[in-house]
């Protein structure tokens, strides 16, 4: 069996490729590299300058401010509890990571899932990509990561970014696509244009079910940034990723409901987000 | 609407629509004469619209109709190229649209026509009030502006008041208004209504059509409705296309299409039509046995006996009628030395003869003598009988006139006698 086809060394193709990049496009990642590092660190830093109490005060707001006020009252009790713990700057740095991650993710996922609503050669090309992007397992990015921007910050921004655009894509195609197509008639027959269908209608209408893609995102990115502790980046996942290789079970689950604590208020804060603002009652 | 020389508005020439992958076979088949079915089978494609040809007059109200299927949704849609014919031309105002590149055709839509969908496809994030607007919005007509003409439109349709509501916090009778009030507000000569009322409960949609009437009466737009239902059809439509299967059946008026169904299909489709709505009093009125004032008692009591009937009505020479006499009082007068003028009754039932006969139901069924019809300058155009009108209803043709009017010949003969 193994003498009837020679066996072609994709493994080696690959880590060719993965080399080939590295040096053809060095300047690049050096400056991404850079880039994502100023961006999270300095922000961990002015962060942490403030005392952790007050910050718990500022996020309780912002969540009530985006939400509701018994989210933000969670907020509250929910960082003040972590930093009751001791894992205040580990959470400042993992929340630093995150939000990073799904801006990356939403600045470049909400695009492409429009572009690729509207031009059906576009989605042709992108679904079977997003595929690939969300069954492959999440610890593969690493490595090419490490190649690329050594270990640290960057490849875990670098591999969340990645592990988490799927959903935000895919929402907002799918938001755009289940626009009902009388309305899409109705924009037509009073001669607008591609743009203002777009903006004026699709975009809207699909508001919604684009910001559960990007709750899903947050999701996806706040257990990549944990996974991604495995190549230095730092965070609450270090501190789990330390508590395994100790054995030390107490901790581990300390930092474990820290982490889940973080999720469920991001993932709150987001989900109301998304229907607050709809003045009227949506469909 | 008045009797001016109705210039054509849209002129739709031989204008096709194939849907599916091999619509160039499935043409040059259907220039062969072959069937939607036999199409169907050799391409498969479906053929959506075959080959229609007509003419929109500016101002009327056209109507479509047609059952599930027959293209109608289609070929109105063709109009404004929501969907692009395979053949034929489409001419507004004598400009041929299937030739127009984009930023012209959007123009077209922008301007010229406006359109009404079933289930009404309002903005459901947008105020009743940037509903209305967006016509304008997209053609960006000043914030200021466009406000003004949208509160315009609302006023128009009855929902002043309701401008910042959001669509479904309104019912769909109200809904159905904002599309109108849309659709309306950046002043398009060409409404198209796509089964714009179907969707609405009986009462409403009976209210939207009177709506629709008034609206067209002060406007004087041109209007393009598709419906499925004759009977809406019929109350609306100034000229009714019957469509099937893809091709126009007949092309007419309500009346036309009543009285002379050009195919069976058509018979079929009018068969049930509740003819109390449709026939007037001149359709079923008979010919009027009447005597002129001057001529004295003795001449109606005379022709009264000669016809067998106990009244009759009476006129002037110009016919116009004045009252009615009884064979009982002709012989009162004859011998008291009175003429007619002193025993006329007063008391008589006149009704005009484009009135609808569901209309004169009440009347006639109480009248003593038959009610009389009359024309614009009151002059005596028949009677109705209950016999008649019984007839009519049922929908036997002999008690229909054919032309709403009755045969002149009969008349002179009393006067002879007279």
């Amino acid at each position: 069996m193994d003498k009837l086809l020679p066996r072609l060394p994709f493994a080696d193709w690959i880590d060719d490729g993965v080399g080939w990049l590295t040096d053809v496009f060095a300047p690049l990642f050096d400056g991404i590299a850079i880039f994502l590092e100023v961006l999270v660190e300095g922000s961990v830093d002015i962060l942490s300058q403030v005392p952790s109490i007050l910050l718990a005060i500022i996020f309780a707001l912002i969540a009530w401010f985006l939400s509701t006020r018994k989210i933000g009252f969670f907020t509250l009790l929910g960082f003040l509890f972590i930093d009751y713990l001791g894992l205040w700057y580990p959470m400042l740095q993992m929340l630093a990571l995150v939000i990073a991650s799904v801006l990356f993710a939403v600045i470049i996922g909400i695009p492409i899932g429009i572009w690729a609503s509207q031009k059906p050669i576009v989605k042709a090309i992108v679904s079977p990509i997003l595929d690939l992007m969300q069954t492959m397992p999440a610890f593969v990015y690493l490595i090419p990561a490490i190649f690329f921007f050594n270990i640290g910050v960057v490849p875990g921004v670098v591999a969340s970014v990645i592990f988490a655009m799927p959903p935000t894509i895919r929402l907002t195609m799918l938001g755009i696509e289940q626009v009902p197509s009388d309305l899409i008639e109705a924009t037509e027959a009073f001669g607008s244009t591609a743009w203002q269908r777009l903006v004026k209608v699709q975009i809207p209408l699909a508001q919604p079910t684009i910001l559960a893609g990007v709750n899903q995102s947050i999701m996806l990115s706040l257990s990549m940034v944990v996974i991604a502790s495995m190549v230095g980046a730092p965070g609450l996942g270090e501190e789990v990723y330390r508590a395994v290789t100790q054995l030390k079970t107490g901790v581990g689950v300390e930092v474990g409901v820290a982490i889940v604590i973080v999720a469920i208020i991001l993932d709150r804060i987001t989900q109301h987000a998304g229907t607050k603002k709809q003045g009227g009652v949506s469909e | 609407m008045e009797e001016q020389p109705s210039k054509k508005k849209i002129e739709v020439k031989r204008a096709t629509k194939i849907f599916g992958k091999h619509t160039k076979r499935a043409a040059q088949l259907l220039q062969e004469g072959k069937t939607k079915k036999e199409i169907l089978k050799a391409t498969g494609a479906t053929v959506g619209v075959n080959n229609a040809s007509f003419d929109v007059n500016e101002g009327e109200i056209f109507v479509i109709m047609g059952l599930s299927g027959s293209g109608k949704s289609t070929l109105v849609r063709l109009l404004n190229r929501l969907i692009d014919p395979t053949l034929g031309n489409i001419l507004i105002d004598g400009e041929d649209i299937v030739q127009m590149n984009k930023e012209k055709l959007r123009q077209v839509r922008r301007e010229k026509i406006g359109m009404v969908f079933q289930n009404f496809a309002l903005f459901p994030h947008k105020t009743i009030l940037s509903n209305t607007e967006y016509g304008l919005e997209i053609q960006g007509v000043p914030k200021a502006e466009r406000h003004e003409k949208a509160m315009e439109s609302l006023r128009l349709v009855g929902l002043a008041g309701y401008e910042e509501q959001y669509p479904s916090q309104l019912s769909g009778g109200m809904q159905q208004r904002v599309g109108l009030a849309r659709a309306i507000a950046n002043d398009p000569d060409v409404l198209l209504m796509d089964e714009a009322f179907s969707a609405l409960d009986p009462l409403i949609r009976k209210d939207m059509q009177d709506e629709l009437l008034q609206l067209h009466s002060d406007m004087g737009k041109t209007i393009i409705f598709i419906t499925h239902d004759l009977d809406e059809a019929l109350r609306i439509g100034d000229r009714i296309l019957l469509m099937k299967d893809g091709e126009v059946v007949q092309l007419g008026t309500p009346e036309e299409i009543l009285m002379n169904p050009s195919d069976e299909y058509v018979e079929r489709f009018v068969e049930d039509v509740d003819l109390s709505k449709v026939l007037t009093a001149a359709h079923i009125m008979k010919r009027a046995d009447s005597v002129q004032v001057d001529r004295g008692p003795r001449v109606a009591l005379r022709l009264m006996k000669r016809l067998r009937i106990s009244s009759m009505y009476v006129t002037d020479k110009q016919r116009r009628l004045l009252g009615a006499v009884t064979a009982h009082d002709a012989d009162a007068a004859l011998t008291e030395g009175k003429n007619l003028e002193d025993i006329l009754i007063n008391d008589i039932t006149v009704v005009s003869e484009d009135r609808l006969i569901t209309e004169l139901l009440d009347q006639v069924s109480i009248a003593t003598i038959p009610v009389a019809v009359v024309d614009d300058t009151d002059r005596l155009k028949g009677i109705i009988i209950r016999g008649a009108l019984i007839g009519a209803l049922s929908g036997n043709d002999r008690f229909i006139n054919e032309n709403g009017t009755v045969q002149a010949d009969e008349e002179t003969e009393v006067e002879a006698i007279g």
